[in-house]
């Protein structure tokens, strides 16, 4: 029930307030002497030139899409794992596996093919 | 008591988020607001009982669907943002009493057809929708369709390789 999950609240809080906290720290306690180069992009680099929105490679979507699949996957394998245990205890664990097994498999040939393909070269 | 606090918590949360993505100029901070927002509905899902939901509101939404919405903002040329001074406040009031209008109209042919749904009790709901038992439904009587979804998975994947890679084939 929900008292099982105070941990996971104590948790989410420690970690928000732990992340702010440090940010807001730093934020206060470091000097800030602020001057014209300091505060440029590159500080002893070259200026920018022209607008960062210009077109990009097609990488990035490919990659992008293929986490959305494989992030989808994870959606159906947490049932899975945390249902093991009972599969386990009440026969039919080699059975669960061999069905999410399958599943694996399947998603394994699309990867199989983005890498064939080069869909994950980097160059 | 400890249910009242978190919802209001989390609630308020949501809604601080949702502001905030609606007030921020730059569209990534946008989207950085709206991930606090999804990450607090994830929490009022878990103080609903529905722990898996609340899970996959992490993964998906504020995973998956993220990913999206940057790539969106990155394709799209967002220079010249509208102020909040151009908005058409008529146009926003009469959207708002059309949704109001459609809500009661919906709650009032629902009733008089009677196809709300009953409400459980709390412990029967959240035992039916643990993570747990849909894994055994999933891994059982719906193993097949199980596959499906694989093979549908699959067939996204070409897809997406198909669409960037076209002029290698």
């Amino acid at each position: 029930m929900l008292t099982d999950f105070v941990p996971l609240f104590l948790m989410i809080a420690m970690a928000l307030g732990l992340a702010m906290s440090l940010l807001k720290l730093a934020e206060w306690l470091g000097p800030k002497r602020p001057r014209a180069i300091k505060a440029s992009a590159y500080e002893s680099g070259m200026d920018p030139v022209g607008t960062a929105r210009d077109r990009y490679s097609v990488k990035f979507y490919l990659v992008g899409m293929i986490f959305i699949v494989f992030d989808v996957e994870i959606v159906f394998m947490y049932p899975w794992a945390v249902s093991f245990r009972h599969f386990l205890a009440n026969g039919g664990g080699l059975g669960s596996l061999a069905v999410i097994s399958v599943f694996v498999v399947i998603l394994l040939v699309g990867l199989l093919y983005d890498i064939k393909k080069g869909g994950l070269d980097w160059d | 008591m400890l249910e009242t606090f978190l919802f209001f918590l989390f609630a308020i949360v949501a809604v601080v988020g949702a502001l905030g993505m609606l007030i921020a100029r730059n569209p990534v901070s946008s989207a950085l607001w709206m991930i606090m927002t999804l990450f607090s509905i994830a929490c009022l899902y878990i103080t609903l009982n529905a722990e898996f939901i609340g899970v996959i509101q992490v993964l998906v939404y504020a995973g998956a669907i993220m990913v999206l919405f940057l790539f969106v903002i990155m394709l799209l040329n967002l220079e010249s943002m509208p102020s909040l001074g151009d908005l058409d406040w008529r146009k926003v009031v009469a959207f708002a009493l059309g949704i109001a209008v459609l809500a009661q109209l919906l709650v009032v042919i629902s009733l008089k057809l009677d196809v709300m749904p009953e409400p459980v009790a709390i412990a029967e709901a959240a035992d039916a929708t643990s993570a747990t038992n849909i894994g055994i439904a999933l891994l059982t009587e719906h193993s097949f369709s199980l596959e499906i979804i694989g093979v549908l998975l699959l067939a996204a994947t070409v897809g997406a390789v198909m669409l960037a890679k076209k002029r290698f084939v």
